[in-house]
């Protein structure tokens, strides 16, 4: 800790709030470099691995600058690992989960924070404690649960809701609810109740109040949560792995754990696929970053 | 990055108290409405996962096809089949391939969510297990066209709990120590007849600085081969049949003489063992950085280089204490037909296809490592290798599956795999506490 | 009302909440038509069905399974158990003391390396040094992968023959060369580290949203007194972001008890990485299924669950309970 300030004691606090003077801070930036490198190591080494061909990998090792560089694995694995189909089952995966979360959690949060009813706070530790449960405690009731949901052979090939991606999305909307409804809850309790209190007066009833003043209000609270649960939710191993049987239809994150499988010892071609896995997350994280981080700050009880 | 609490409160930041009431379309649009209707689309389309559902009727255009024979030259070979069955009937075969082992683990759930009509697996009590839970389709039916194919052993090997047929054999393949000859020839090593040779053999190739044997077990069932070996080659074939079947108890000094006997082999065994799959072991085979590796005729497969290929030998393991070197384990690999599948005529139609030596050259025309199993396929082009693999197999007394298709497959999963991977790790092995977990999950079926 | 939104806003912002609260409390001035009820109704009765059924039925059905003996086929199967499933895992499964001691482990790497590490990352970028975004960035990058990519991502880092560390050690292609994630003896050490990628990351996150909300006065008041840096951060910041930390503590046991996608990617949580997530999974969707055992398992799991959940909880709603 010694590294932060060079003398102690004579902190100037304006300076160092307002960055107006920025500070000498060599130790912190040698620390901080050093730290950086070591973040970006097991990425840098995934992109450099994908960017080589196995010829030339086989010819020079891994760890060499020799041989050529394009990017042969990326075409490779896109085309033999299926990422484009896995790519679309993650895309209806995640749209739809966190439509209806986002949806059903609004719903929830505004009864409980508008409302006063005297098991609010009941239903909101029900709610919020649901979301922190580990989610295998759940598995095995939950596949028989959807096992013994049989619905006709067209609609479902497994003649149950085994296979198919509504469990998976009624599960994870299940699970990320909870969370939401807190979040949401907390923010609408924030705004003014004049707001509402003023549409009253005009008649308005509770759907009104609901769809046409605290909706538009939360609009910032849903962006920064729909960005947080399309992370959430793209990142989701655990309940494709449970629900879904047929590997084309699983998502990404699922997906690629059977690529290790499927391209053993081939870590060029693994490298690649893993590089194409990371791709949309960081162009979420880059485009909407101030969302990301305003969600994941927000509701801070995520684990 | 900007973050997001930086002296402002939340709702300022959000400008949300200011703005009382902004278009209140759009947001009817991204939240209300909108969720549900958007919400709607992908869900009707989805909910089949996005494609049609799979043939089931009796006169459905074609069947699916599940396989976990994910490496390349089963996975090629697989596709000559049902290439070769569409060339002939005109019915259109879709194929599900999932890395092996990910099938093997998830057989369960497979089974029980949405199988594919016909699916690649193991013959034995690993087939017969399924075939008690009711999860797949009798075919007697087929049985009544392919029979003649087949020798005794191989039908009753594909015969169900209730006496009824399941299973299609399409290749098996033995177990034994593969080497390469040139490396042998180099250093002058001799073939072991007995235990006692193999470990002098072995030190031998430690002091010349190679691994004797090469080993595997990241995947956790490799190393039940060594353990099925040394328990025929010291208690006979019946006692290891019946230990599988927990017809005899774990906690004697017949299995504890298993491990004994074993701990003076591991020191020789790849002490890279855990962290490998049998593939990394076959590269080090072909590599010479192991003398030998015990393993099942697929090995092969790895060597893609017909020079190393051509260089391939093996050897049955050694002699211990009883009947000499009469049992073999040479597991069969086929198809079952799923309950689903069971109304799919052209799923049994396929079965009855890989049932011909038409199917099974086609197979073999690809995957030389195995050894095809109905009468009448093309022996011609087998190499020396082939020829001896099937020889092995035809003079065997006594032939073992595997153990994990001859045991509880809760047994061979959840017990053996993780103890014999302590066991690896640091040579001691807790028999009682087999005994007692063999006990809980024998009763529990 | 200890929840992070809220105590991160200012005071001002809350004074409107209060007076909500005289007000209706108050006179109930607002009656509620019919129509809203009925809509009130659905409001909270959709999402809090969806909740029980798909989450608190569930955790209640696992601990009825628990204690049955199932293959987990025809529900006609299922026979009573008793305690035996329990008296099975902690006597006769060796995995599961193993899993036990790794969890702990997780635990106490998490809170002692992890958390800390993300701490002293967002101190040093809390002041406002150049480039500040930048490292912010790059800290905060892995948190956006799932833990089951991390996994595969080391593993091209740790591999024995090819990958990176050994070439950095010099070891890579002799006999010394170390398979991180399959020696038994070290692989759960590598399992963390790669999990601290991402864990430290979080933590900053959270710390740095924390320390912009710590009122920058008592900082002044403290090096007026002539408190060091150091002595300024651990009495006087450190405290005012109770609530953070809380939060932080809560996170921090829930991943270790969560360690599941990272382990199951590296080797379906077997050969020193037994987890007592990975353990159910194994027994109750593995070839080997076992129903009863697993369950078992995953009640032994929920009950450890339970004690960061009551504490998180009690602290969150406490207030509000007793208001």
């Amino acid at each position: 800790m010694s590294t932060t300030t060079a003398r102690p004691g004579t902190i100037d606090t304006a300076a160092l709030r307002s960055g107006s003077r920025p500070k000498r801070h060599y130790g912190t930036h040698i620390f901080l470099t050093v730290m950086a490198v070591m973040w970006l190591v097991p990425l840098g080494w995934s992109l450099f691995t994908a960017l080589r061909p196995v010829a030339s990998t086989n010819e020079h090792g891994y760890f060499s600058l020799a041989g050529d560089f394009n990017f042969d694995n990326f075409i490779q694995a896109w085309t033999q690992g299926g990422f484009a189909t896995y790519f679309w089952n993650s895309i209806i995966l995640t749209v739809p989960a966190v439509l209806l979360t986002l949806f059903l959690a609004s719903l929830m949060a505004f009864a409980v924070s508008r409302v006063n009813w005297k098991f609010n706070v009941t239903l909101l530790i029900m709610f919020t404690a649901g979301n922190l449960l580990p989610p295998q405690v759940l598995a095995a009731p939950l596949f028989e649960m959807a096992k013994h949901f049989e619905v006709p052979y067209t609609f479902s090939d497994s003649g149950n809701m085994l296979n198919t991606y509504i469990i998976v999305i009624a599960v994870n909307t299940a699970f990320q609810m909870g969370f939401c409804t807190f979040v949401l809850s907390n923010y609408m309790k924030a705004l003014s109740a004049d707001l509402t209190e003023a549409a009253l007066v005009d008649g308005a009833g509770i759907w009104r109040q609901y769809r046409e003043i605290i909706m538009p209000l939360c609009r910032p609270a849903f962006a920064a949560l729909g960005t947080l649960q399309v992370i959430f939710i793209y990142n989701d191993y655990f309940w494709p792995l449970i629900f879904i049987q047929s590997g084309n239809r699983l998502p990404i994150t699922t997906a690629i754990n059977n690529l290790q499988g499927e391209f053993l010892s081939n870590y060029n071609l693994l490298a690649a696929g893993a590089v194409i896995t990371v791709i949309p997350t960081l162009v979420i994280y880059l485009l909407l970053q101030r969302q990301f981080v305003a969600g994941l700050t927000l509701g801070s009880s995520k684990g | 990055m900007r973050l997001f609490f930086k002296g402002e409160n939340m709702a300022s930041q959000f400008d949300a108290s200011a703005t009382a009431f902004p278009s209140r379309r759009s947001i009817l649009k991204t939240v209300g409405v909108g969720a549900a209707g958007l919400a709607g689309i992908p869900f009707l389309a989805a909910c089949t996962g996005g494609s049609a559902p799979s043939a089931s009727g009796s006169d459905s255009p074609g069947l699916t096809f599940g396989s976990g024979s994910s490496d390349d030259v089963p996975k090629r070979a697989y596709q000559a089949v049902t290439d070769a069955f569409t060339a002939k009937t005109g019915k259109k075969v879709t194929t599900n391939v999932v890395p092996h082992n990910d099938f093997q683990n998830k057989i369960n759930s497979y089974l029980q969510g949405s199988p594919d009509d016909t699916f690649t697996w193991f013959a034995g009590y690993r087939m017969q297990y399924y075939a008690g839970k009711g999860l797949l389709a009798p075919i007697d039916d087929v049985w009544e066209t392919i029979g003649g194919n087949y020798s005794d052993a191989l039908k009753k090997a594909s015969t169900g709990p209730d006496g009824k047929m399941y299973f299609v054999p399409n290749y098996n393949y033995p177990w034994g120590f593969f080497y390469r000859k040139s490396l042998w020839a180099e250093k002058g090593y001799e073939v072991p007849e007995t235990f006692d040779a193999l470990k002098t053999l072995a030190a031998k190739m430690q002091a010349d600085g190679i691994i004797p044997i090469g080993f595997a077990d990241k995947d956790g069932w490799p190393a039940m081969g060594t353990f099925d070996y040394i328990n025929m080659r010291l208690n006979g074939y019946q006692f290891h049949v019946d230990l599988c079947s927990h017809k005899e108890s774990w906690d004697q000094q017949k299995v504890s003489a298993v491990f004994d006997t074993w701990s003076a082999l591991l020191p020789f065994q790849d002490p890279a063992a855990l962290g490998q799959t049998w593939q990394d072991a076959a590269k080090a085979l072909e590599a010479k950085k192991t003398g030998m590796y015990l393993l099942g005729s697929f090995v092969t497969q790895q060597f893609t280089d017909p020079a190393v290929l051509a260089d391939i030998d093996f050897f049955a393991f050694p002699e211990i204490a009883m009947e000499g070197r009469d049992a073999v384990e040479a597991p069969i690999d086929g198809l079952l037909l799923s309950k689903k599948g069971g109304e799919n005529k052209t799923a049994r139609d396929f079965m009855a296809f890989l049932g011909t030596a038409e199917a099974q050259n086609a197979y073999a025309a690809v995957d030389a490592s195995n050894i095809a199993t109905a009468k009448g396929t093309d022996t011609s082009k087998f190499s020396p290798l082939n020829k001896k693999c099937a020889d092995t197999i035809a003079d065997a007394k006594y032939i073992s599956q595997f153990f994990d298709r001859d045991a509880l497959p809760a047994m061979a999963n959840n017990v053996m795999i993780p103890a014999l991977q302590s066991f690896i790790k640091d040579g001691k092995m807790d028999v009682k506490n087999l005994e007692a977990q063999a006990k809980t999950l024998y009763a529990a079926q | 009302m200890s929840s992070i939104a809220q105590e991160l806003i200012p005071p001002e912002a809350r004074e409107p909440r209060g007076g909500r609260i005289r007000r209706t409390k108050g006179g109930r001035v607002r009656r509620l038509s019919r129509r809203d009820k009925v809509v009130l109704s659905l409001m909270v009765g959709i999402p809090t069905l969806i909740e029980l059924a798909m989450v608190w039925l569930p955790m209640l059905m696992s601990v009825g399974l628990s204690f049955t003996r199932w293959n987990g086929l025809d529900l006609g199967d299922i026979r009573p158990a008793g305690g035996e499933n329990y008296q099975f895992i902690s006597q006769d499964y060796p995995p599961f003391w193993p899993a036990v001691q790794h969890n702990m482990l997780w635990l106490l790497f998490l809170a002692l390396i992890a958390t800390p590490l993300g701490l002293l990352l967002a101190v040093l970028l809390d002041q406002n040094i150049r480039g500040s975004k930048i490292y912010q960035s790059i800290f905060f990058a892995p948190v956006m992968l799932s833990l089951a990519l991390i996994g595969i991502i080391w593993q091209l880092f740790y591999q024995r023959d090819n990958g990176l560390l050994n070439f950095l050690l010099g070891t890579a292609g002799t006999p010394q060369a170390v398979d991180w994630f399959g020696d038994s003896s070290v692989n759960i050490w590598a399992a963390m580290i790669a999990a601290t990628w991402r864990h430290a990351g979080y933590v900053m996150l959270l710390y740095l949203a924390g320390l912009k909300g710590v009122d920058p006065s008592l900082k002044e008041a403290a090096a007026i007194d002539g408190a060091s840096a150091v002595q300024t951060f651990f009495r006087v910041v450190f405290p005012a972001m109770r609530p953070i930390n809380i939060v932080i503590v809560v996170i921090t046991i829930i991943e270790s008890l969560r360690a599941f996608d990272v382990v199951y990617v590296i080797n379906r949580g077997t050969n020193g990485l037994e987890m007592l997530s990975a353990l159910v999974i194994q027994n109750l969707v593995g070839e080997g299924q076992v129903i009863g055992v697993g369950s078992a398992l995953a009640v032994v799991l929920l009950v450890i669950s339970l004690v960061p959940i009551v504490f998180y909880l009690s602290r969150t709603f406490g207030k509000e309970n007793k208001a």
